[in-house]
């Protein structure tokens, strides 16, 4: 068989290729439980799997980003948005977004932060920090409606350009594999493709899952 | 069979009524109407569930509060400020419109460390949010009557 027919029948073209589960698996953080009731519902409402947290300390220990080595950032399902209050005691939202934008792993995660407080500056603070949207309390359906709309059409560009990538990738990969060399092309642990070659290369997260999907297949 | 038509048709009035008439007097916002979007025939307890869980909030943290502002020599304003924003985070979450508000002048008084103004407007979040409750258990009860009938909650829309 080809490669070209195996990556045909794994990757459609149309870049409908899932490296996520189908429905969005959310990480609310918020330290208020009616905030925490009202905000899974309205998640639930539009499809979207939901895990509430109550604090950032919470969040990271969900993620395994707290220094606990055993969880290395094993869960139940993948994340695909966290959603999270600003004003928390300890971990603000802030400092839990920085985090996880500190992390190689889940510095892809899109986070939304949520705030009772129109301040400009810290909504300012926070897009550059890299949070994909800021939500004024109380939050309604149609911003979560918004939120989804606008991370689900930033996985299918993500997913289209993983498809591109990995078939060429791939074919390096098969090239290394059948010579001596050991280490197939496409290494999770190289920082060569994280920062500003960003555009064209899928993030290392995203690549270690398409890995471990092609690692199966041969 | 007419006979049953008209009963729920009128527990459907009734409920229709009260419920205007809480947004009429300022008891509850939008936010209220955002909530009732999200109950459907699957959750039909979601709003009372909320708002339980917004009760028993309020108890909480007016209780904590009241012992910060207990002894007049040694106030602790900043557990007391703190309560107050999660009091108005929850309230405004809700749509529990007079709670929040008399929450928004609490703050001011906590602003500027205002002992007195801070006991009263305590007393007010009390009130408030127990009238509130009494106010949505009745018309809680009207739903569920309106339901043990065999009608369908009606979709209230305020202007």
């Amino acid at each position: 068989m080809a490669v070209g027919e195996v990556m045909r029948m794994e990757i459609p073209s149309g870049g409908d290729m899932s490296v996520t589960s189908p429905e969005l698996h959310v990480l609310a953080v918020d330290d208020s439980i009616v905030d925490r009731k009202v905000i899974e519902r309205l998640l639930r409402i539009s499809a979207c799997k939901v895990t509430t947290v109550e604090s950032g300390a919470r969040a990271l220990q969900y993620l395994g980003l707290d220094g606990d080595k055993g969880a290395s950032g094993l869960k139940d399902l993948k994340v695909n948005l966290i959603v999270t209050d600003y004003s928390m005691p300890g971990l603000t939202g802030y400092d839990l977004l920085k985090k996880i934008k500190e992390s190689s792993v889940f510095r892809e995660i899109p986070v939304v932060i949520m705030s009772s407080e129109n301040i400009l500056p810290r909504i300012e603070q926070c897009l550059r920090e890299g949070a994909e949207d800021f939500l004024l309390k109380p939050v309604k359906l149609a911003d979560v409606k918004r939120i989804k709309e606008l991370i689900m059409r930033n996985e299918a560009e993500d997913c289209k350009t993983l498809s591109h990538s990995n078939k060429r990738k791939l074919a390096e990969y098969i090239d290394d594999a059948s010579s001596p060399s050991p280490s197939p092309s496409p290494s999770p642990s190289s920082s060569t493709h994280d920062d500003s070659s960003a555009k064209d290369f899928p993030s290392s997260k995203q690549m270690k899952s398409a890995d471990e999907k092609f690692s199966s297949l041969l | 069979l007419h006979a049953m038509n008209t009963v729920v048709a009128q527990l459907q009035r009734r409920f229709q009524d009260y419920l205007v008439s809480l947004y009429q007097q300022g008891f509850l916002d939008n936010q209220f109407t955002e909530l009732r979007k999200l109950q459907d025939e699957g959750t039909p307890d979601f709003v009372a569930e909320v708002v339980s869980l917004f009760f028993d909030d309020c108890s909480k943290l007016i209780n904590s509060m009241s012992r910060s502002l207990e002894r007049p020599e040694n106030v602790d304003f900043k557990q007391v400020d703190s309560g107050v924003h999660q009091l108005k985070g929850s309230s405004s979450s809700v749509g529990a419109r007079r709670v929040k508000n008399v929450c928004i002048s609490f703050k001011e008084c906590c602003d500027v460390q205002n002992r007195e103004g801070c006991l009263r407007c305590l007393q007010q979040v009390d009130y408030e949010y127990k009238m509130l409750k009494t106010k949505l258990q009745d018309l809680f009860n009207l739903e569920q009557q309106i339901v043990q009938a065999g009608g369908a909650i009606p979709q209230v829309n305020i202007n």
